[in-house]
């Protein structure tokens, strides 16, 4: 059973070098109207999308989204891209991330993942952990963490994909 | 196991060499936390025998097209001590093959779900927890028309490295009225129904168990301009421990009902809540412990994340408690007087969490005494948290954020204690968190906290009095972070326990790896995630944490 077992994560990760770019997974999450938005329906017209996942209740996502939201308009002038939050929260704080939102007035698309179930299959297990995607979406950067400053080695990954 | 390993292989390999375009990917996590200990006997810290103690989880997924596989190895060598020891050695606990076609999703092996709130069902994990109840079963997912959205399943759920012996199966229905009418407006309506039910034999020989035990619950979600209002109700049915020993038992119903309304527009944003429950711990087998249950009823409060506000933190009485909890987030405007150059953002929260009136149907049921319905004890308090963040940039460089909390924290109910041990310690929390940015990408941020306690004069122990801590941590993005920490527990009543519990981590993060290496005291306590809640005993040693993504 080992031998088996060590061949197939062998496998998988040499597979990681044959296979294309990792692409978004079939999986549904929700809007802030309660509509379900499959999450491959995300849409930026060939331009960049940031994928950031947070929670209401996690101090450096609000602090990384609230520090690129001042600077939120000039990004998408710059670059044209597109920020998409998908919250964690689950049924807990679910309820609080739309007042929340709107007192602070972003304007980023917002989804709702309560169970996890697109933070999972993206291998999302601590929050924030941002996805940088190209114009075919697929993933082409991903952060974990945020530390003040993080937002200007975003915006470089960003503009490299525009240039 | 060996088969089903072998399975996965044939299925990556046809995939991949019958693929005319390559448009399938791989990816996962991996994480692994190490910790060594030592005995130190002032804090209540044992070490292990093992000396050194070692977690690791590695997740896989393939995907291709709308084809997708996935496993994650566990190891455990043997598990954390802040970890049940059930948890222990290595395995395969989770696979799954999920195929979607033409609106149906199949899933073979294990998986989550969650229906409505989680009041009857919710399968998760949280590693810090250390909850896995992953459901090993088939489960669908189905959208035959329009605004109309199936979920079912059936399977047996996991704790720790085995599964239940009771069958767990259920169905869902979701219907969004705007879809299904093709209704365009700025509302929205949907409603929820869903039923969930247990097998499980009798072979009790003193008493009739029922077999089947099912729960329900039915929600409604109504959204219209800036206002979103839900309502959930659960009912489950009786499900009697069964026992040997005891001459009667239990044969109380369960009961939820939840709500919410918010409101929100740009500036300002309102959120009550409440809850009440009665007897509401749905267990994968009947007679058995908190691990094994597979629905959740979320916490009403609000989850702190600094350290003292946490130090009292509250958890859900799923067996009955009625609380309420109130949100106001607003925002200062640029300009105004006191929003100053950049805004200001407040956060005021309050919640209160009391018993139900004759407390719970599960302890009064053999004599017959029932909670009314929706009826609570305010003269039980279980929990109370009234609290105030602010948070303002001050200049292009510093950042401040300020909370002051008060709690009312009834020991005695939220930690299991014997009534009168402790009962409720009241306190008052200030936090002052301020971060300063010196040049590009350097920021330190200092962290200080103040709680002050007090004990339950009708108490017959006191508690740990009260505390002070002060965090300091500096950044270098996008790679570094040192931080180092003090907590000191300067009021504890008993001279000897006056500690301080020092804690120093340094980290390094490099794209999606991330490395950290810490060292230090951590005291025994609750540590929630969620409202979820476990008891950690005292620590003393090294620790050195991996997680990576790929």
């Amino acid at each position: 059973m080992k031998r088996y077992l060590l061949f197939t994560i062998l496998f998988f990760f040499l597979s990681q070098y044959i296979f294309s770019q990792e692409k978004l997974p079939n999986i549904s999450v929700k809007n802030l109207n309660g509509k379900k938005v499959n999450i491959q329906d995300i849409n930026n017209e060939g331009s960049p999308i940031v994928l950031n996942f947070w929670a209401t209740w996690c101090k450096p996502c609000k602090l990384e989204l609230n520090t690129i939201a001042e600077d939120y308009e000039d990004w998408q002038d710059e670059t044209g891209v597109k920020i998409i939050a998908v919250s964690i929260d689950d049924s807990r704080s679910m309820s609080k991330v739309a007042p929340y939102i709107n007192s602070v007035g972003w304007d980023y698309e917002i989804y709702l993942d309560p169970n996890r179930d697109l933070a999972r299959s993206l291998g999302v297990s601590t929050v924030p952990h941002t996805f940088l995607l190209n114009e075919k979406k697929e993933i082409v950067w991903e952060h974990r963490g945020y530390i003040p400053g993080d937002e200007h080695k975003l915006l470089e990954k960003i503009e490299s994909l525009v240039k | 196991m060996k088969f089903k390993n072998f399975l996965y292989i044939i299925f990556l390999t046809t995939y991949y060499s019958f693929s005319q375009e390559n448009n399938s990917s791989i990816n996962g996590d991996f994480i692994n936390n190490f910790q060594s200990y030592n005995d130190d006997p002032l804090i209540g810290a044992i070490a292990p025998e093992e000396k050194v103690l070692n977690n690791a989880y590695l997740n896989v997924i393939y995907t291709k097209n709308n084809f997708s596989i996935g496993l994650r190895y566990e190891s455990y060598l043997n598990a954390l001590m802040d970890f049940d020891s059930e948890f222990q050695g290595n395995g395969i606990p989770y696979r799954y093959i999920t195929y979607t076609a033409d609106g149906l999703e199949v899933t073979a092996g294990n998986y989550y779900e969650q229906f409505g709130s989680g009041l009857i069902l919710r399968t998760y994990e949280d590693k810090g927890l250390g909850i896995d109840n992953a459901m090993d079963g088939i489960k669908l997912r189905l959208n035959p028309i329009s605004g109309v959205y199936l979920k079912s399943f059936i399977g047996r759920s996991r704790t720790y490295f085995n599964y239940s012996e009771g069958i767990i199966r259920g169905v869902d229905m979701e219907m969004d009225i705007n879809e299904m009418l093709r209704i365009e407006n700025n509302g929205s309506y949907i409603f929820g129904s869903s039923i969930v039910s247990r097998f499980q034999e009798d072979n009790n020989p003193k008493f009739n168990l029922p077999q089947n035990v099912a729960a329900f619950s039915n929600r409604l979600n109504i959204m219209h301009s800036g206002f979103n209002y839900y309502i959930e109700y659960a009912y489950k049915f009786n499900d009697p421990v069964g026992s040997f020993s005891l001459e009667s038992n239990n044969y109380a119903p369960g009961k939820a009902l939840l709500s919410n309304l918010s409101y929100s527009k740009k500036g300002i944003g309102i959120n009550i809540e409440s809850h009440w429950i009665d007897h509401m711990e749905f267990r994968s087998e009947r007679a058995k412990e908190k691990e094994f249950i597979i629905n959740y009823i979320p916490t009403i409060s609000k989850q702190h994340t600094y350290t003292l506000l946490a130090l009292y933190p509250a958890s859900t009485q799923m067996e009955g408690e009625f609380g309420v909890q109130a949100d106001i987030f607003y925002k200062l405007k640029k300009g105004s007087l006191l929003g100053g150059k950049y805004g200001t953002k407040i956060n005021i929260n309050f919640s209160k969490i009391n018993a139900i009136k004759n407390g719970t149907s599960f302890l009064n049921d053999s004599l017959n005494i029932r909670s009314p319905f929706l009826s609570y004890d305010n003269d039980k308090l279980y929990f109370t948290d009234f609290n105030i963040e602010i948070n303002k940039k001050l200049d292009k460089k510093t950042k401040i954020n300020f909370i002051v909390s008060n709690q009312k924290y009834n020991k005695d109910i939220l930690e299991g204690k014997t009534p009168g041990e402790y009962g409720t310690i009241q306190s008052t929390i200030g936090v002052v968190d301020i971060s300063y940015k010196i040049k590009k990408g350097h920021t330190i941020r200092i962290e200080s906290q103040a709680l002050r306690s007090k004990p339950d004069p009708n108490a017959t122990k006191k508690g740990d009095g009260h505390w002070v801590m002060l965090l300091s941590e500096y950044t270098i993005s996008p790679n570094w972070f040192f931080s180092i920490q003090d907590m000191y527990n300067f009021g504890n009543y008993d001279q000897t326990q006056r500690l301080h519990y020092i804690n120093a981590t340094f980290g390094y993060i490099i794209g999606s790896n991330r490395f950290e290496i810490g060292y230090g005291k951590k005291r025994a306590g609750i540590f929630c995630v969620g409202g979820v809640c476990k008891e950690v005993p005292a620590s003393n040693g090294l620790n050195i944490n991996i997680s990576s993504s790929f």
